[in-house]
């Protein structure tokens, strides 16, 4: 089933408000109100506000997510609260980790959404404990460094064996840090996957090439779906590596207008304005 | 001294027949259903009934015991050797032990994790337990008893935090419970861990033959300390005490013979792993102290000047 248009504005309207979110705690984080290490995920906002449409489109409801360090808009995506958010940046005990987690270990029970440790990719084999456990549709996400960890090429392999229903969202953004992937590897993550006799899909963030790489098929087993992106932001905290960087974002606004970019950003300065 | 009809290895098999075919729980681990099914502890059940054989990755394995332990089922993980822990512990010690107080996500596991000694070179042998010891939120635990080792799964089954069990294969035999040794204005207390609990019991009757007034007080848990009144207050008559561990001195062994210091003024010093690495070959062994080396030490220090 192609991607509909009314799914698409879904889409747009759910990587606005991470866009608008990770905006917002930029400039919080220059001016340092937000007093903590954190980890944008602007410019890879495509990727969760895609998946979760596609999950939404096909009525899976009982699932589990496993989140990477650079969650933000995986965390809104999938109907996390932006209060929680919020307060979890401000470090208080009512945000959505206790006020312990910060940026990198964020989660919500509430949407299904587990915690991060920080011990890069040690969430791919905890991912693949809690499907084998459960058997609940799981989606792991990862970066590309993150997902070079041997422990979590271990849990590619289980997964396969015991044909998990858990999909390994990499989210490629070809940086751990700065050192990009041609630096650090030969090998490409879909390929590593198929080794393992998985099924693999290596597709740009395009909401329309990830909806149409998917069918509902790869629902019922493991799934590793490489999305090559871009990272707008410094790996950790308020600062741009390449002003010039392609922005997806930017071009969806040009097609659709500005109006849900601005409202989101509204909605997100109200939400910060009631904690600051 | 109470003795039960099953031995430690039969009671540890009931328990994890239990905990699999009536607790809905399961077992993860390596080889668990090859020849020996585990030093004998486990019964001979397969993946249909919840004994899970995992690959041989073992900082993975970790993980996946750590996720299935989120969902609620209560997994008990078995480590073949407890020096197998440096690759096994960190998914464990990081997330399965933080998960409670970060996110208010229990992560209820039960680590089997079993040592042994004697010929099996510089990781296999012995116990690590001090590897998890420094982290939060773990509990750790050392029965060397059938009795204790049901007490241990019980609280378990009532509780919510990460269990390491350090358990020792020289104890599987065991079917006698270990009783603290109490005497009158001891000269000196024992404090012995896991398999130096036999060989502490041992000197004590030794010593006692020799005249010398020597209490033993057997140290279940490690974190958090179980350490009995009776212990402080004999601790604080004798003033002398040592701490006894098959896992090297520096780490359990001088935390815990540092806290009973700080509690009573007494002076306590340790025993266990010598500060080398174990070889094969019996002549570069590193074994934990035997009855008659803790003899020796009970002694020397008994008659240094100063000791009464």
């Amino acid at each position: 089933m192609p991607l509909l248009d009314e799914t698409k504005i879904k889409i747009f309207e759910k990587a606005c408000f991470s866009r608008a979110f990770e905006e917002k705690a930029y400039e919080l984080a220059q001016n340092s109100t937000i007093k903590m290490p954190i980890y944008l995920s602007a410019g890879q906002e495509f990727i969760s506000a895609t998946l979760a449409s596609y999950l939404a489109y096909n009525s899976i409801d009982d699932y589990q997510i496993f989140i990477q360090h650079r969650g933000h808009s995986t965390y809104l995506s999938f109907g996390g609260s932006p209060e929680a958010l919020v307060l979890e940046l401000l470090g208080h005990k009512e945000g959505c980790a206790n006020g312990m987690g910060g940026s990198a270990s964020i989660q919500s029970r509430q949407a299904k959404i587990y915690g991060h440790d920080g011990l890069m990719g040690s969430h791919g084999p905890i991912a693949v404990g809690a499907c084998f456990a459960n058997k609940k549709f799981t989606l792991c996400f990862a970066g590309d460094a993150a997902a070079e960890e041997d422990y979590f090429l271990s849990a590619l392999g289980w997964a396969s064996t015991k044909n998990l229903p858990i999909w390994f969202i990499i989210e490629d953004n070809n940086l751990s840090i700065l050192t990009e992937k041609r630096v650090r590897r030969n090998w490409e993550m879909a390929d590593v996957a198929h080794a393992f006799k998985m099924p693999s899909i290596d597709v740009e963030d395009d909401p329309s090439s990830i909806w149409d790489s998917l069918t509902p098929e790869h629902l019922q087993g493991p799934l590793l779906l490489n999305i090559r992106t871009n990272r707008k932001y410094w790996h950790a905290g308020a600062g741009v590596d390449d002003p010039d960087q392609f922005d997806r974002l930017n071009c969806w606004v040009n097609l659709y207008g500005s109006d849900v970019i601005d409202s989101a950003r509204k909605d997100i300065d109200g939400l910060w304005a009631k904690h600051l | 001294m109470g003795k039960t009809s099953l031995n430690l290895r039969d009671t540890i098999k009931a328990i994890v027949r239990r905990h699999l075919l009536e607790e809905g729980g399961i077992a993860m681990g390596q080889c668990l259903t090859a020849v020996g099914w585990v030093g004998g502890t486990l019964p001979e059940l397969y993946e249909k009934d919840g004994m899970i054989e995992l690959s041989m990755a073992d900082v993975a394995n970790g993980g996946f015991a750590v996720g299935a332990a989120l969902t609620g089922i209560r997994p008990i993980y078995v480590i073949r050797y407890q020096g197998f822990n440096w690759f096994n512990a960190p998914i464990i010690i990081n997330y399965a032990a933080k998960s409670k107080e970060i996110w208010g996500v229990p992560c209820p596991l039960f680590v089997r994790s079993i040592a042994m000694e004697g010929g099996i070179g510089p990781v296999a042998g012995s116990s690590h337990h001090s590897l998890y010891y420094r982290m939060p939120g773990i509990k750790i635990v050392s029965p060397m008893t059938p009795r204790e080792y049901s007490s241990v799964y019980d609280s378990f089954m009532n509780d919510d935090d990460v269990y390491y069990v350090s358990e020792h294969r020289k104890s599987f035999d065991n079917k006698d419970d270990l009783s603290d040794v109490i005497v009158h204005q001891p000269q000196i207390c024992l404090f012995p861990i896991s398999i130096t609990r036999f060989a502490a019991l041992e000197a004590a009757k030794v010593l006692k033959e020799m005249g010398y007034r020597v209490c033993v007080y057997n140290i279940l848990w490690l974190k958090p300390l179980g350490i009995s009144n009776e212990a402080i207050r004999d601790l604080k008559i004798s003033g002398r005490g040592i701490v006894l561990d098959d896992d090297y001195v520096d780490g359990v062994a001088k935390s815990i013979a540092f806290d009973l210091a700080s509690q009573t003024g007494s002076k306590l010093s340790v025993m266990g792993l010598e500060d080398r690495t174990a070889g094969f070959h019996p002549n570069v062994d590193n074994l934990p102290p035997d009855s008659q080396k803790i003899v020796e030490r009970v002694v020397e220090i008994l008659t240094q000047k100063g000791a009464y």
